[in-house]
């Protein structure tokens, strides 16, 4: 196996071109996962640890560009009003030793369904820097996710940061697993509402091939929500909205729970995720529209 | 097929080592075999146990899943680093050994490395704040109820041994009880 360790994002995109079967390993709390258990023998890394920057936030815009390699440590620390979705995320990853290792770089490398930062970027539509030798490239995240492990990022490309844009009102995260700190995701799901475009973003992991979103519920709870005062919506809006997330939803039966359970889980975290983002929305609309 | 090997130098518990391996060698391994440094215990290889936490620049770590090789220009302490060099035991240490925090002690390397990081930014935990910190470490042996408890005993020996030192009541400060 191959060790390469490259010093400058230069030269870590040099690599990646020039053995585009090489596997960027950052946190490795995926690729080292893969390794030890023999499921995986690449036949060159490349060490992205020692690359300056890769580690770093900062301001961009309105919003803040997120280092592909900012442990969810950082995120946590810094970020829970910047990215209060993706945040209330990478507190559910893991355990501390994990979060002070695994980045969302990472986790979009791996891409698994069940990938703890995929919801919360669909539902605030964030954006993937990807760059090449050739060049840099802006790919929002709700084009990102193709298949089944499978993305939108080139063999010869590497993740610079994600571009995570103001929250213009309350986002949520909530997710359903078995033992806090060890397990990943049953289901997932975050929900962000965007007072400025009138619009709610969505993103469900673990239930499907891919991270997706539930775009029937997204223009529904859009239409049915007063976002002149944020009145609470009825009861049957809400579980109307649960519904429709859940049919967005294509599980599978697995040891981590059945197909029907997940659907039911993730309408109950639907219905909670509106109804609580409703109410952040009247106590703090007024300031966050 | 011979491995290319790599000429490494780590800084583990304030002392410079080298050692020759391959870029394979986990850090786990490199510890344990190369540096002779047993304390540090491995139990699954896949991230899920703790046993082998160590501190990477002060931050609890999985060295079963960091390769030997990046873990050249951090500062890395392990279990054997935990205690003064004259050996008095860490307050981590000395609480675990008073609330019997442990019984067949192989998961005992990653728990005490991983508490000893957490009081330092978290100086009075809550019970569950406690329970909380060492969430990403199995136990086999103790139905972690000692565990909680040693992790408290262990804030409150830093917190009096804090108001002891010299110029103490306001290190203390951070300890005062909720
Ligand atoms: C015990 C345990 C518990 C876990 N729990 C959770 C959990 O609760 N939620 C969750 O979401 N995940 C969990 N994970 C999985 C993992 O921690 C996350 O997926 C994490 O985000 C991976 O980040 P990393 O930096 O460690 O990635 P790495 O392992 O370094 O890389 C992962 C993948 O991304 C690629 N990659 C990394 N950086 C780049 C880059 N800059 N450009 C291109 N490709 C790149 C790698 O080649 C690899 O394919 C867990 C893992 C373990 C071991
Ligand atoms: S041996 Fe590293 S976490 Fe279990
Ligand atoms: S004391 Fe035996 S595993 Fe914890």
């Amino acid at each position: 196996m191959e060790f390469l360790s490259p010093a400058t994002w230069e030269e870590a995109l040099a690599a990646k071109s020039e053995r585009p079967d090489a596997v960027p390993i950052m946190g490795g709390t995926d690729v080292m996962v893969e390794i030890n258990f023999d499921r995986r023998r690449p036949p060159a890394l490349i060490d992205l640890t020692r690359v300056p920057g890769l580690r770093e936030w900062r301001a961009d815009g309105d919003g803040v560009r997120l280092g592909a390699g900012v442990p969810y440590t950082g995120i946590v620390d810094a970020l829970g009003g910047a990215a209060p979705a993706l945040a209330a995320a990478a507190r559910s990853v893991a355990s501390p030793q994990i979060r002070n290792r695994g980045s969302v770089g990472g986790n979009l490398g791996g891409a698994s369904p069940a990938g703890d930062a995929h919801p919360p970027l669909l539902a605030t539509d964030a954006v993937v820097e990807l760059a090449s030798v050739g060049g840099v490239r802006r790919v929002p995240a709700r084009e990102f996710y193709l298949g089944p492990r499978r993305t939108a990022r080139r063999d010869d490309e590497l993740i610079a940061a994600v571009l995570l844009p103001a929250p213009a009102g309350p986002q949520r995260f909530a997710k359903v697993g078995t033992r806090n700190a060890m397990v990943i995701a049953v289901v997932s799901f975050a929900l962000a509402l965007d007072a400025r475009s009138r619009t709610v973003g969505t993103g469900i992991g673990s239930a499907g091939p891919t991270p997706l979103r539930a775009p029937g519920a997204e223009e529904f709870a859009a239409a049915e929500f007063d976002w002149e005062g944020g009145a609470p919506l009825p009861e049957s809006a809400v579980h109307r909205f649960g519904e429709l997330v859940a049919a967005a939803a294509r599980p599978i039966d697995d040891v981590r729970g059945s197909a029907g359970y997940r659907r039911h889980a993730l309408a109950v975290l639907a219905r909670r995720a509106l109804a609580r983002a409703a109410a952040d929305y009247r106590e703090g609309g007024a300031r966050c529209a | 097929m011979s491995e290319e090997l790599h000429e490494i130098r780590l800084r583990v518990n304030g002392a410079e080592h080298t050692a020759t391996v391959p870029a394979r060698r986990l850090l786990s391994d490199c510890l344990r075999q190369d540096l002779g440094l047993t304390g540090t215990h491995v139990g699954c290889e896949h991230g899920v146990c703790g046993a082998c936490t160590v501190r990477v620049d002060g931050r609890p770590t999985r060295s079963c899943l960091m390769f030997a090789v990046s873990a050249q220009g951090h500062e890395i302490t392990t279990v054997e680093g935990l205690a003064e060099p004259d050996g008095t035991l860490h307050p981590v240490q000395r609480a675990f050994r008073e609330c019997h925090g442990l019984q067949c002690g192989f998961c005992t390397p990653g728990f005490l490395t991983v508490v000893s990081a957490y009081l330092e930014d978290n100086p009075d935990p809550t019970e569950e704040e406690a329970r909380e910190a060492v969430g990403g470490n199995l136990c086999r042996c103790t139905g972690y109820q000692n565990i909680v408890k040693a992790v408290l005993r262990a804030a409150e020996i830093r917190r009096e041994e804090a108001a002891a030192a010299p110029g103490g009541e306001r290190a203390a400060g951070a300890g005062e009880r909720r």
